[in-house]
Parts: structure tokens; sequence; C-alpha cells
């Protein structure tokens, strides 16, 4: 078996294994007021501590999650309310067209339910947000504006956004800036206070820390409204009983990433060339989509003309290589990937697209099961295609 | 043999997935999206292919554990099926939808893409039989549906596997509960599937808008009420007829015709709607050609409706003369012929009559 899929869920690094499995053991509600609440609020704030130093941010600025979808939402959405309630003009929400639709569809849901306006900026071929598209979208009226939201790497493609450039547009209008940084975080220096950004999502699993775990990191100054209301826990903006175990996983896991975050892009690097050029030696007209130079290192997202990418993955999981075609699915059915349209691509090339995605564990032995196979799977598939298209 | 199951989400095509299995076969399940805007839960023995479906199918393969995937084959269903059966509706024809989906979807689209992949058959969870490529009903009369897979040709049936048509629906539930299949109680779908609500007329009346049109008496030629559409109407039916006069005998009223160029719905009483004289065109022949003249039975409708027959083949048009007339046979259903439990093929009806009357 040859496991494609690391933008889907990368394997748990045993060091954080071993941390959660030793928290679990431990007794205490962070809340409490005793000996055992004391110990374990101690280790729940050395791993805030740990995963604050890792990601550039204080930490008071970590808010724990449940993960990237709920960071997602819970900026998308408390920044929208918390924004609009202090100044009613602020309906605006500013967002990427190559969002997750942890914030897409956060984003329409505010538009249906709670007279937010929408508006999705652009991108280009190579899935880049123009920063220019963002100043003239702020200038425009930037005291209407509630939050505006761009990712730092896209989960699909790989792009990687000008997130600095963009997040100081925003700042010099005034306007708080989102960016999801759940799939950056194992390969790109990401650094809160850095960036400029005001909210950074993240999440374990995408680095090998348990699943469900994850954090939203929030500037101070910056009011949220809750999406969870209960015991006040994490500054009242995400209440629920501290998840200890999973903070010290999460915490374990980005100690670990940020430190190999360096040998592993070179490592990435040199699997995903290898990769890809084998592909284009044996499937001449493929394509390559994202950017060619700012990208994540470990994701290979390739167009393969004439065949579905739904006969690919399963011709490829019949033989054993674990890959996605990287879209959303609606009932189990793919949807043609709002990303590669975004990209401008025709709908039947954005269908026959695989992702496949390298992390941590990958080695040149994935790569090869992929090439070894690639050739007449694709030939297949194209038969098929060509089946359903005359069929 | 690499076979691919289509599983619904219902007991019989998981366990027709699991009995291949059990026979040795390297297995893939698909569930065929069909629906444009799947609802998200089933209610009752309505509709299809919602979410909760989808789920169920996959849950049903991960216990068997085969691989499972979703086909989405909305828009060629959309095409095929869903628009097929409303234009025959419009030509006052009376469609079945399943043997389309069977002819253009199951056996056509989704085998044709099977073949192409590397498998070698489909695995449905069909009540019928296949011996040496030859096409027998149930050995469950009740649940037979040899009658929706009668239009598939040999080439179609070499590809064709159905494990259950030697079960009754009884044991095919019995055997769900034992494998500890979640849906071995699960309702059976009876309405057909792209109309979640069972409502044809309100379905129909959506798609062909509404026109108001006469209802006439057969013999006088009396305008005895109105309809909104002459779609709306199946020759042998009798109610929903908004008649405003009686007939002078009182007897009750039954449709006789459908006349969709003047939007007239024709009405008379029920000896009227006896016929023994079929026509049908487009014949298809599930093994062999049986020949230009031979006797047989033959079923007019998906339940019920058979007879002893003479059947003449000639200029690619069967005609069947029935021994016992029958009432209500519609255009657009399937003349399906058999050789005792054999499936020797079928034909649309085009027109039914009386020998007598013809003379
Ligand atoms: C870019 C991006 N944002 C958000 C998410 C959702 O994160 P989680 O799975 O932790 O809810 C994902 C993962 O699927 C992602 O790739």
């Amino acid at each position: 078996m040859a496991y494609l899929d690391h933008a889907a869920t990368t394997p748990v690094l045993p060091e954080a294994v071993d941390a959660v499995s030793a928290a679990l053991g431990e007794l205490g509600n962070p809340s409490s007021l005793h000996g055992s609440g004391r110990r374990a609020r101690r280790r729940l704030e050395e791993a805030r501590e740990q995963i604050a130093a890792c990601v550039g941010a204080r930490p008071s600025e970590v808010i724990l999650t449940s993960g990237g979808t709920e960071a997602d939402n819970l900026a998308v959405k408390g920044l929208y309310w918390a924004r609009r309630a202090a100044d009613p003009r602020r309906d605006r929400v500013i967002v990427s067209a190559v969002e997750h639709h942890a914030i897409l569809d956060a984003a329409a849901w505010l538009e249906h339910h709670d007279g937010a306006r929408v508006e999705v900026l652009p991108v280009d071929g190579a899935g880049r947000v123009d920063p220019d598209s963002l100043r003239s979208a702020l200038a425009r009226d930037p005291d209407s504006v509630a939050v505006a939201s761009v990712m730092w790497a896209n989960n699909e493609v790989g792009t990687v956004q000008p997130v600095a450039e963009l997040a100081a547009i925003a700042r010099d209008h005034g306007v708080p800036f989102h960016s999801d940084a759940v799939q950056a975080v194992s390969t790109q220096p990401v650094n809160f206070a850095a960036s400029g950004a005001d909210a950074l999502s993240l999440t374990g699993h995408k680095i090998g820390g348990p699943v469900g775990t994850g954090a939203l990191l929030l500037r101070r100054d910056l009011a949220c409204e809750p999406l969870l209301h209960g015991g006040g826990q994490e500054r009242d903006v995400r209440s629920g009983t501290l998840d200890v175990p999973g903070a010290v996983g999460f915490a374990t896991a980005v100690a670990v990433a940020v430190d190999r975050r360096a040998e592993l892009r070179n490592r990435l690097m040199t699997l995903r060339r290898a990769l890809v050029g084998g592909v284009r030696d044996q499937i001449p007209d493929v394509i390559e989509n994202g950017h060619p130079a700012e990208r994540l290192p470990g994701l290979a997202h390739l167009t393969f003309p004439g065949c579905e990418g739904d006969s690919l993955l399963m011709l490829l999981d019949a033989r054993g290589i674990e890959c996605s075609t990287g879209s959303a699915c609606s009932a189990g059915v793919a949807q043609a990937s709002h990303v590669l349209l975004a990209m401008q691509a025709s709908p039947e090339l954005a269908r026959g697209s695989l992702r496949f995605s390298l992390g941590h564990t990958s080695t040149q032995q994935d790569v090869d099961a992929v090439l070894e196979v690639i050739g007449p799977v694709v030939a297949r598939a194209r038969r098929a295609g060509l089946a359903s298209v005359a069929g | 043999m690499r076979v691919l199951a289509a599983m619904s989400g219902g007991v019989d095509s998981a366990v027709a997935a699991a009995r291949a299995v059990d026979a040795g076969h390297e297995v893939t399940g698909v569930h065929l999206a069909l629906s444009l805007a799947p609802q998200t839960l089933r209610t009752g023995a309505r509709g299809c292919c919602t979410r909760e479906d989808a789920h169920d199918a996959r849950r049903a393969a991960d216990v068997l554990g085969i691989p499972f995937y979703i086909w989405d084959l909305a828009e060629r269903f959309r095409a095929d099926v869903i628009d097929d059966f409303v234009a025959e509706y419009a030509a006052g024809h009376t469609p079945n939808p399943c043997l389309r989906c069977n002819e253009k979807i199951k056996f056509a689209a989704v085998l044709d893409r099977a073949l192409a992949l590397g498998f070698d058959a489909v695995v449905t969870g069909h009540h019928a039989r296949v011996q040496d490529g030859r096409l027998y009903r149930s050995v469950d009369a009740a649940k037979d549906q040899s009658y929706v897979l009668a239009v598939l040709r040999p080439d179609q049936l070499a590809h064709a596997v159905f494990p259950l048509g030697d079960s009754t629906k009884a044991q095919v539930r019995a055997e769900a509960a034992a494998r500890a299949l979640a849906v071995a109680d699960k309702p059976d779908s009876h309405d057909i599937c792209f109309i979640a609500d069972g409502d044809t007329r309100a379905f129909l009346q959506r798609r062909l808008g509404s026109q108001q049109g006469p209802i006439v008496d057969a013999d006088t030629g009396d305008v005895l009420g109105s309809h909104q559409g002459s779609w709306g109407f199946t020759v042998g039916q009798r109610r929903g007829l908004d008649l405003r006069r009686a007939a002078a005998s009182g007897e009750r009223r039954y449709v006789l015709a459908v006349e969709p160029a003047s939007n007239t719905v024709v009405v008379g009483p029920r000896e009227r709607l006896a016929v023994d004289e079929i026509r049908a065109a487009g014949p298809v022949w599930t093994s062999s050609r049986p020949g230009t003249g031979f006797g047989c039975s033959v079923q007019m409708r998906a339940h019920g409706m058979v007879s002893p027959a003479t059947v003449t083949v000639e200029d690619g048009a069967v005609v069947a003369r029935l021994h016992h007339p029958q009432h209500g046979v519609a255009a657009g259903q399937a003349l399906v012929m058999y050789d005792g439990d054999e499936v020797l093929g079928s034909a649309t009806i085009t027109a039914a009559g009386r020998i007598a009357a013809d003379a």
C-alpha cells in the first residue's frame, strides 16, 4: 500500500501518540480549583505555550478548537458578528474563491441567514489571489467590511498565497484579516506575528497530531463572538471542558513539525520532482495544476485529459495506491472542484484530476509504486472515459 | 471474475453483492447517484438515491469488506430516463422507467464503463435468473423482475449476474439479517424513484404544464367532463376522472384512449377496454430470435396481465394475438414474450385492438 493522501490526513507522529496516551492516564479538569485541576491546567498551559512559541504567537492568542473547520467558522462568523455589532455598516465578508468549504460555506451561511454581503476574490490560472483585488475591494468602502479571509496554502492544488502582503493591505484599511493555515504549518514558515494576520486557523491532524485538535490564533485586542456558549473557557470565545490530551498531542506535533520543517520541505521537493517527472515521462500530456513556485512542496495536483478522476482513483485504489481527487464530495458524488473552476479550468479537465500529496512518512518507494502503475491506469481510465461519453 | 456490484442501499443489492463475494468473485461496489438534487433522508418506500441510501450502500460494502464508490450518472439518467418518461407521457403513452433504466443506465452506461475499467460483469439485486445466457423469471413470482430486464440484448445479458433469482424475497431478507446487514428490514421501494413524493401527476404537471381538454364518451362523442392535460391519464385508468355527466347506463367509465394531439381523453365502459391484438415495435431478443411465428405467453404490465398468445414478427414489428382478451393495455408499456419461465424478448406496445373489430 502506498499512501499519497497526506493532505487529507497524515499519520500521527509516534511522539504525539506517546504524549496523548500519557496525558489520557492523568486525571483533572483544568478549570477545577483542586490539585488534580491545577496539574491538568499546568499540562494544558504548557501545551498552549509550546504551540504559541512554535508559531510566533503569544499563549493568550491561542484558542484551542476541535480543528480547522471550527477555527475557520469561528473566525468568519465570530469576527463578522463582533464587528457588525460594533458598527452595523460592517456587513461585507471578503473571501477568496479557492477557500476550503469551512470558510466558503460559513460565509454563505452568513449571507443567507444573517444579512452579510459576501465578496469573492478571484484567482489567476495558478490559483493565486492578486493583492490588488483585495486592495480595491477594501478601498471601495473599508468601513463596510467586517472581515477578510484568504488561506495560506490551498488544500487541493497547493498554491501558497501572498499572506503577508494581503494582511498588510487589510491592516492599512483597518480590516481584520484571517488566514486558514491548516495545510501550511508542516512546510511553510508560519509565524503569526510576522505574518501580520489577525487570526490564523490550525489543525492537528494535518501535521501528525490527533484529529479533533486545532486552534484559532486570535489577536488579544480583536473581539470575536463565540460559536459555543457555556463555561467560558478560552477567553469566553470557545466554551467546553478543555481537552488536555488533545492539546498535549497537538502541541507535540506542532513542535516536531516545526523542528523538522526544513528537512521535510527538502525531502518532499525531491520526491515530488521524481513523482511528477516520472508521470510526465509516461503521460506526456499530463497537466500540472497550481503555481510553479509558490506551492506546497509535497502536493502534486495533476490533470489527465480524457480521464474521469473517479475512474483513476478506483483503478489506483485497486492497485494499492491511495490518493484523492482533491475536491469535496456532495453525498459522495465528486463535484467539479470549485478551486479548479476558479482557476478557469474547463469542467471536463477539472473532473479528470488527481491530487497526490506526500508527507512526513513518504518515501521513494511510494513514488515508485505510483510510477509502476500510472501508465496502464491512465490508459484504462481513458478507455472508460470514452465509453461513458459514447455509450 | 472481477465484478461490479450496483448497490442501491436496499436489501436486495446488498445480498446480491454478498453472494458474489461468497462465489469467489473480486467484487467492487458502486452506488449510482441518479438524482440531480438528492434528498437527505428517505421517506418510507419512496424515492431512491438519497444520501441515506448512499450511506446504507456504503455501510453494506464495508461490512462485506469490498471497495465502494459512488458513480454520478445523474445527467445520463435525466436524459435517458426522466426526459424519456416525460416525453412518453406527453405522447399519450405509459412508459416503464425501470425498464428504461436497465436498458440505458445499468446495462449500458454502467456496464460499458465497467467493462472499459476491466470488470467482467455487473451484479445487481434483480429478482431474475440467467442461465447459459438465457433470462428466466425469478422463483419468487411475486417479486419477479424479468419484465423490466426483457429489454437486454444477449451481449448485455452475457455480462449480467443476478445472484437472487433462485431465492424468494423472504429468504433474501433472512439472509441479510443472518449476515448482519443493517438493511435487512429496510422497506422495499415501490414507486418511481425520481418522484420522491409519489405524485406522478403533479410531477408531470410541473414538467408539462396544464391545459384544459375534453373527456369524451367513446360511443356518443358527448363531452362528459374536462381534464387538465391528457398526459395525466393512462389507458385502463378509472380513478381521477372528473365526469360531470354520468353515463346513461350508470356504468363506471374507464380511460379507453389518450389523444395528445387534440388533448382529448376518451372514456367508455370496461368491456370496451378488452383487447386481443397487440402491436409492438422495436423487438429485442434476449437470446436467439425465435422465428417469425410462434406460440408463447405474453405479459403487458410489470405485474400481472399475462396471456397465452400467438406472435408473428414481421418488418421489425411484433403482433401478438391474445388467447384471452386483456383490459387496459397501454401503449408505451413493454410486451414481453415468455416460453414458460424463459424470457424470449420484448417490444414496445404501439397499439391494441380487437381482432373482431378490425375485420
Ligand atoms: C485548508 C483546510 N481548511 C480546513 C480544513 C478542515 O480542517 P479539520 O479537518 O481539522 O476540520 C482542511 C482539511 O480538510 C483544510 O485542508
